[in-house]
Parts: structure tokens; sequence; C-alpha cells
């Protein structure tokens, strides 16, 4: 939720809690919830998408086939991408969040 | 236009449910209920509706594929008891929060353990709390008028809530009685076309039910929620008097039989309102001043209606048919409140009666009058719940 946001009260929330619009998903930015961050290294990384196939939040971008980053927004640091990295590249590296702090 | 038909609780509510031809029924089979859903499913089967009937492998799969069929815009029916409607309990919470006006019909049963089928009170007093609003039928008359007017109630606009209409376990469902009927195209006019609120197969206008609701949100649904229960009353109401005029059987929240001028009330709910007529009509051939109110509508609870009804009685009575462990009657407490809300002071005493089918006779009613006849002669009133029909 965007804390900017002024809530709504009571009287003006749709019955049921129904969310009215598609694609809703996106403004609840998940990657708040993250103990460790995935950190790629361009350099070890071979392209193999075993990341981007594994990844339970689609956090990990690709163009043209290729890793091109991953996305803090929605990435909760689960580690599912270091574990499925081949260990001839070993590319992602998990850090405590607190580091970046 | 009215026809005369001998029918049990089950048969009638079958009819009923034919007349109205839901979408969708969804049940799983469970005595007493088996009987109702059984003469449903013939009438599937025969062609004589256009339901879609899903035969689940449970109360819980029943409840759900009702919330299904209602969430996607359709009109959803089914009908439980007992032990069936506690499987269900997590998705009767949730159909009533997704506020989908699903029609069941509770056949009363006592709940396990020991192991018992027969009827009391106790399955739907638990699902008090669920946002169901629960309409209480004396006879087979009342259960087949109940579920036609639980559907105009349910899909009422300011209400949007699912009915559950209670009738007693074996009692009722499987006494045969008198009723009158109506023709299939008054009750289908009477209940008209169902439009939903909001339709999840609606793809031009795409919603998500049921989404994950936090700390910022869940407390205004709740209010909200709590909003339609109390828009209910005045629909309950219309509904009531518009379904007067169409059958010639008016309903309120209570019925009142010989209260007016009478010294000591008793308030109950379900098939033991017909024992106690009988009892009140022998009590007063023999000088006890008694009435009763028979409680049609326990959620959303009429408070108001229930205390003006008991302001000039000098005691009353409370018949539960079920206990809330450590708490006592549940009707008694509710009303106990009503009354004190209101500055009512009369005394108000409690029995129990009936668990697990225990048979409630007229002459067990009349002995309990002649009891509370004793109290109010010498002006003491017992504050323990008194067992009707117990071993002691």
């Amino acid at each position: 939720m965007n804390e900017c946001e002024v809530l709504r009260n009571w009287r003006d929330e749709p019955i049921a809690g129904i969310v009215r619009e598609g694609g809703t998903s996106k403004n609840y930015k998940t990657g708040s919830w993250r103990t460790y961050r995935p950190i790629r290294s361009e350099e070890k990384c071979i392209h193999c998408l075993r990341c981007w196939i594994y990844c339970p939040d689609a956090a990990v971008k690709v163009k043209n086939g290729k890793v091109v980053a991953i996305d803090y927004d929605y990435c909760k640091g689960c580690g599912i991408c270091a574990k499925e990295c081949p260990p001839k590249a070993s590319a992602i590296e998990m850090k405590l969040e607190s580091e970046f702090a | 236009m009215a026809e005369k038909v001998a029918l049990t609780g089950n048969e009638a509510a079958a009819l009923a449910m034919k007349q109205i031809d839901p979408d969708v029924v969804a049940a799983y089979p469970i005595t007493p209920q088996t009987e109702l859903m059984h003469d449903f499913a013939q009438f599937v089967a025969n062609g004589e509706v256009q339901t879609e009937f899903v035969a689940t492998e449970s109360e819980h799969s029943a409840m759900s594929a009702c919330v299904g069929a209602a969430a996607s815009g359709a009109r959803a029916m089914t009908a439980t008891c007992g032990q069936g409607l506690a499987l269900m309990w997590e998705i009767v919470y949730i159909a009533a929060s997704y506020r989908l006006p699903i029609v069941m019909a509770d056949v009363n049963r006592a709940l396990s353990g020991p192991l018992n089928i027969h009827c009391d009170h106790s399955d739907s007093m638990g699902a008090r709390d669920s946002g169901w609003i629960q309409l209480f039928s004396e006879d087979s008359q009342e259960v087949y008028d109940n579920l036609i007017q639980a559907v105009r109630i349910a899909e009422h606009k300011d209400v949007l809530l699912p009915v559950m209409v209670c009738f007693d376990g074996f009692i009722i469902s499987h006494t045969m009685q008198i009723l009158e009927t109506l023709p299939k195209e008054k009750v289908q006019q009477f209940v008209g076309e169902y439009t939903p609120a909001y339709n999840l197969l609606d793809v031009k206008n795409p919603i998500t039910v049921g989404s994950l609701d936090l700390p910022a949100y869940y407390f205004e649904h709740k209010r909200k929620q709590e909003e339609a229960m109390k828009n209910a009353f005045a629909v309950i109401q219309q509904v009531g008097k518009d379904y007067g005029k169409l059958s010639g059987r008016s309903y309120d929240f209570a019925q009142k039989y010989r209260v007016e001028d009478a010294e000591i009330v008793l308030v109950a709910l379900g098939s033991v309102c017909g024992t106690a007529k009988a009892a009140i009509d022998n009590a007063r051939k023999r000088g006890i001043s008694c009435g009763l109110l028979k409680l049609r509508v326990f959620r959303p609870f009429p408070a108001e209606e229930i205390v003006k009804a008991l302001q000039r009685a000098k005691s009353v009575a409370v018949l539960d048919r079920s206990i809330s462990f450590g708490l006592g009657g549940p009707l008694f407490h509710e009303v106990c409140s009503a009354s004190y809300q209101s500055g009512l002071r009369t005394p108000i005493v409690s029995a129990i009666y009936g668990l697990g089918g225990r048979d409630t006779t007229v002459t067990d009613i009349e002995a309990y009058i002649e009891r509370l006849a004793q109290q109010v002669r010498s002006n003491r009133f017992e504050r323990e719940p008194f067992y009707i029909a117990l071993r002691e």
C-alpha cells in the first residue's frame, strides 16, 4: 500500500472487500518483507535463466534472453535463485538486507 | 390458487427449492437433511428444475461450491444439519463476509459427541456469529414460507447476506403436516430475477474476491457487514408483508400467542412453540395467565420488538434447545441483555430442554408453566436454569 494513500471509510468501501480493478497486486510492493537480498554478479552469470524459471515472484527481469536485473520492489529474498544458480557459475549471493540500510 | 398438501418438513423445503428453481445447488447428504436433497435431486433428474446440481464430497466443499457459484452471479442454495454445518464452518463465515446471498436450509441436529442425529439447536446456535441471517420455523408451512422469503431477503441490495432457514430435525423434517403451497409461477414472480451485486465472470469488469485484507481495511469491511445486518430488519419486515399479500400469511420477527394479557410469557424458537401453545391453552383453563412469544428471526436479533412484547409480563421464561457451555441458554442471555439495555426489569428465568432430541411434551411445558406460576406467586425467581424432562 502506498503510504500517501488516504484510507477510505467503511461507507465508501466496496462490499466484501472486493477489488474493483485488475492488476492491483502490482501496487503492493512485497520487497519490504526481505531479510536477505540476492546480489547477482554480471561477470559470473551465464544466463541459463534458472533463476528466472524458479523465482516465485517473477522478480528476475530478462531482456532478449539475458538476465538484466532483480526487481527489489517484489523480491521477498527467499533465496531460491541463489540455490538454483548452477555451482559452476554461483553468480548469486544472498546478503543481509541490513548491510544495505 | 393455494393448494393444500400434506408434506414432511423436508418435502416442503424441497418443494420450495423446486419452485425457486435456483441456478446452482451444491450439497452433501446428512441425516436428517438427506431426504430433502434426495427429493430435490429427483427434481433435477426429472428435469423439473433448471438447477445445476453439484454432489460434493463434503459439506465444506458444498458451501465452497455455493460461494464460487454465488460469486459468479448464480443464485445458489444448499441444505445441511448438525455435523454437516460444523464441517462447513470455515466457509459459512466466508459466504457472509463475501456478502453472497446463499440460502441454506439447516435441519437442526445435535452436535457430537457422543453421536446423536436428533434435534437440538446447537448447530445453528454455533453459527450465530457467522454473519448469516437466521430464521426459525415452527412447522412445515413455515419451512416452505421462510425459504421463499429467504431468497428475497438475502438478495435485497441493502442486505446481500446469506440466510439460514432452520427447522427441527425429525420433529419437523420427518413429520407430515398439511400446508398451503403456491403455484410455481407465483413463487418465481415473488423471488424475481436475480441480479448479483458483483460477478467474477464479468470479464469486462475484472474484480478480485477474497484478497488478503490486512489491518488497514478488514475492520471497515466488518463494520459494513454489520450495517447490512441492521438493514435486514426493515427488509425482513417488508418481505414478510409482501409475502402476506401473496399467500395470506404475513410474517414478522416474532409471533405473539395470547401475550397481550399474559402474566407469564414464554419465549422460544422452533417446533416447541406448537407444544407450548397447547400447554398455554391448558394452563389458561386452570386459571394461569400465560402466553408465548415465538421468535422467528434470531439473526439479526430483534431486541426492540422482543422487549416491546414483554412489557406487560410479570415474568418471562426463555426456552433454549442448546447450551452455551459455561454461560447457559444463548437465547435466554440475549433476551436478558435486550431487556437490560431497554431498562425492562421483569424477572427472566431460563429453561433448557430437548437436547439430543429429548422429547418435550405438552405435559412437560404445562408442569413448567405451573413452576413459573409458583415463582410469580412467591415473587422468588430461580437463578439457575431449569432442565425440562431431565432426570435429576
